[in-house]
C-alpha cells in the first residue's frame, strides 16, 4: 500500500498546486460563464428550428451546454493538463529529475492530473453548472443513484482525458517541441468530445465514427449518464476499456521513449 | 562486502554512444554517431568524496545520468552498490541521491515542506527517521522558516539548499551532485560545502560531485577525476592535476617604484610589468615562500598576493598537450 500513500499525495499536491492560482480560477469561472451564456443561446435557437435534435429536448440541450463548461478546464478539452508542463520537462530535460526517482512516470502524472481535474471541477466546474442550472431550465435527475452514477463516469473520462493528453505529451520526446501535436489534439478533442454539438447529433456515418472514439468517452457518456439517455454499465464498459487501451499505449511509448531518447540538457 | 566496499561504484570500460541525425538536403539526413563517453574506467571506495570535472559536453552528465540509471551504456560495465543501475533503476533508487544544480526535484507551486512530505512517501522512509533527518537538514542547511514558503519564492541558494536536504532524507547511500553551487554567492556556496563535509565525515556518505569551481574541489575533494571528451585525462590528488597539466601560480607583487624585471630564479619567470607592479609566474607544484624570500631581498616590496591558476586552463593545457604529444 506504500505506493498507494504515494500517490494520495501526488493527487493531493496536484489539486493544491492548481488551488494556489485563486485569481486564476475567479477568470476560469468567469469565462465559463460567459461561454456557457452564448452557447446556451445558440442551442436555445437551434433547438427552436430541430426539436428534439439528436435525442436531447431543450431542457437537456441547455444541461449539456452547463456540463460542457463544467468539464472544460476539468477534462483539459482546451489544453491547460499537465500534459504542457511534462512536455516542458522532456524539453529542457527536467524530466531527468522524474526518470530517476524510485516512482513510475505514467502512475505520477496520473495521480498529479487527477489532482488536477478535481480542483478544476470543484473550482472551475461547479459554479457555471450552478448558475446554468438556476438560470435556465435544465434537466437534472432527482435521484442521488444517478447522481453517483454520473461521478463515477466522471472520473472514468478524467482518466481517458489523461490517457491521450498523456500520449501527446510523449510525443515531445521524439518532436523535442510537442506544441504542435498538443495543438493538434486540443482542436480534435474540443471536436470530437461534442464540446461544440453534442455528438448524438452527428450526422450519418460521421456520428457512427464519433461515438466510437475516445473523446466521446469525456463529455458524451457522463453528460447521457446524466440525462438518462444511456445506461451507467454499458457507459463505464466503453470508458474504461479506452482508458485501458490508452494508458497501456502510453506506457508501452514511454517505455521506448525512456529506453531510446536522448535526456536533454547536461 | 570488502569487494563493494573499495568498489561501490565500479564503471569498467563504460562508453556512450549517442547517434545524432543531421539534415543534409530537402529529405536526406545523415547519421552520425557522437560518443560522449569512451571506455571510461573509474571506481569509488565507500565514503569517498570525489571531484568529477571537465569542461561542458565533457561527458560529465552523462556519466552521473548512466549512473543513476536513466541512461544505459551503450557498452561496458557499470555497478553501484552491486546494482546495475540501468536494470534495477527504481532498486537503486532508494540508495542513491542526486542533486542536479541546474534543475529542481521540488514541487514549484507549494510550501517546501510538501515537497518533503512527498519524498517521505515515495522512499518510505520511517516516520522517526523522516523526522530526525529533516530536523538534521533543517539545522544544518538553515531552512527553519523556510518549509512554509512556496518553492518559486525561494532565492536560488535557498532552492538550492532545499534540494540537497530534499535528496538526503531517504539517507543515501551515494550522493551524485550535479555542480550544486552553480549560481550561488559565496555565503551560500560557504554553507553548501560546509554542509557536505560534515555529511561525508559523519555519515559516510560516498560523494561524487562534479563542478566548474576549483574551490569546490579545493575544499571537499580529496582526489579529483578529470574527463574530456568523454575520456578520463587524470585521476588523482588535486595537487598532482597541478603536476600532470604544468600549471603555473602567479604572484602578483607590488614594488615601491618602476624597476627593471625582477630576475628570478627558472623556471620562474616575469610574465608582465605595469608600473611598479610585476607579474612572476612559477610552477603551481612549487612553494611560494622561496620566491617570495629571494624576491624581498633584492627588491623594495610593498604588497603581494598569490593567483591559483583555474581549472579550465588547467585542463585545457593538458588537453593540448595530449593532443600534441
Amino acid at each position: 500500500m506504500g505506493s498507494g500513500r504515494l500517490y494520495a499525495a501526488v493527487t493531493a499536491g496536484g489539486f493544491r498546486r492548481y488551488a494556489t492560482y485563486r485569481a486564476a480560477t475567479a477568470a476560469g469561472v468567469f469565462t465559463n460563464t460567459v461561454f456557457g451564456l452564448i452557447l446556451v443561446y445558440v442551442y436555445l435557437a437551434l433547438w427552436d428550428e430541430r426539436p428534439h435534435l439528436g435525442g436531447y429536448d431543450q431542457a437537456q440541450a441547455v444541461t449539456y451546454v452547463w456540463l460542457g463548461q463544467a468539464f472544460l478546464s476539468t477534462l483539459a478539452l482546451g489544453g491547460g493538463g499537465v500534459e504542457g508542463e511534462l512536455m516542458e520537462r522532456i524539453r529542457s530535460g527536467d524530466i531527468a529529475v522524474d526518470l530517476y526517482r524510485p516512482a513510475d512516470l505514467q502512475a505520477w502524472w496520473l495521480a498529479a492530473d487527477m489532482g488536477r481535474a478535481l480542483f478544476q471541477l470543484l473550482g472551475r466546474g461547479v459554479v457555471p453548472f450552478a448558475f446554468g442550472a438556476l438560470v435556465f431550465p435544465v434537466a437534472l435527475p432527482g435521484d442521488v443513484l444517478t447522481w453517483v452514477a454520473f461521478l463515477v463516469a466522471v472520473v472514468l473520462a478524467m482518466v481517458v482525458s489523461f490517457g491521450i493528453r498523456f500520449l501527446v505529451a510523449l510525443s515531445a520526446f521524439w518532436l523535442m517541441d510537442g506544441t504542435g501535436a498538443a495543438q493538434a489534439a486540443w482542436f480534435l478533442g474540443y471536436f470530437c468530445s461534442g464540446m461544440l454539438l453534442p455528438l448524438n447529433a452527428f450526422p450519418g456515418a460521421l456520428g457512427e465514427v464519433v461515438r466510437a472514439l475516445p473523446w466521446s468517452s469525456m463529455l458524451q457518456a457522463p453528460a447521457d449518464v446524466l440525462l438518462g439517455e444511456a445506461g451507467a454499465l454499458p457507459t463505464y464498459a466503453f470508458q474504461a476499456g479506452w482508458a485501458v487501451v490508452l494508458l497501456a499505449a502510453g506506457r508501452l511509448v514511454q517505455t521506448a521513449a525512456t529506453r531510446r531518447v536522448v535526456v536533454q540538457g547536461g | 562486502m570488502t569487494g563493494v566496499d573499495t568498489a561501490f561504484i565500479e564503471v569498467d570500460r563504460v562508453e556512450k554512444v549517442f547517434e545524432v541525425r543531421r539534415k543534409t538536403g530537402l529529405l536526406k539526413r545523415e547519421r552520425r554517431q557522437v560518443r560522449a563517453v569512451d571506455a571510461l574506467s573509474f571506481t569509488v571506495a565507500r565514503g569517498e568524496m570525489v571531484g568529477y570535472i571537465g569542461p561542458n559536453g565533457a561527458g560529465k552528465s552523462t556519466t552521473i545520468k548512466m549512473l543513476t540509471g536513466i541512461l544505459t551504456p551503450s557498452g561496458g560495465r557499470l555497478r553501484v552498490a552491486g546494482i546495475d543501475p540501468s536494470r534495477e533503476r527504481t532498486r537503486l533508487a532508494h540508495r542513491i541521491g542526486v542533486v542536479f544544480g541546474q534543475r529542481t526535484t521540488l514541487w514549484w507551486d507549494l510550501p517546501l515542506i510538501d515537497s518533503y512530505r512527498l519524498m517521505h512517501r515515495m522512499y518510505r522512509i520511517p516516520d522517526a527517521r523522516y523526522r530526525e533527518n529533516l530536523d538534521r537538514c533543517v539545522e544544518l542547511l538553515e531552512l527553519d522558516g523556510l518549509l512554509d514558503v512556496p518553492v518559486r519564492q525561494l532565492s536560488l541558494g535557498q532552492r538550492m539548499r532545499g534540494d540537497i536536504a530534499a535528496a538526503l532524507l531517504h539517507d543515501p547511500e551515494v550522493l551524485y551532485l550535479d555542480e550544486p553551487t552553480i549560481g550561488l554567492d559565496v555565503v551560500s556556496k560557504a554553507r553548501v560545502r560546509g554542509f557536505l563535509r560534515e555529511l561525508n565525515a559523519e555519515r559516510g556518505t560516498t560523494v561524487l560531485l562534479t563542478t566548474h569551481d576549483l574551490q569546490d574541489i579545493e575544499q571537499l575533494c580529496s582526489r579529483v577525476m578529470v574527463i574530456d571528451h568523454g575520456r578520463l585525462m587524470y585521476d588523482g590528488p588535486l595537487a598532482g592535476l597541478h603536476e600532470a597539466g604544468e600549471s603555473e601560480r602567479t604572484l602578483v607583487v607590488d614594488l615601491e617604484r618602476e624597476l627593471p624585471p625582477i630576475e628570478v630564479p627558472a623556471p620562474a619567470r616575469v610574465v608582465r610589468v605595469q608600473g611598479p607592479r610585476q607579474w612572476v609566474a612559477f610552477p603551481a607544484s612549487q612553494s611560494a615562500a622561496p620566491l617570495v624570500a629571494r624576491i624581498a631581498a633584492v627588491c623594495p616590496l610593498v604588497d603581494l598576493s598569490v593567483r591559483e591558476p583555474d581549472i579550465e586552463a588547467v585542463i585545457a593545457k593538458m588537453y593540448a598537450e595530449k593532443a600534441t604529444a
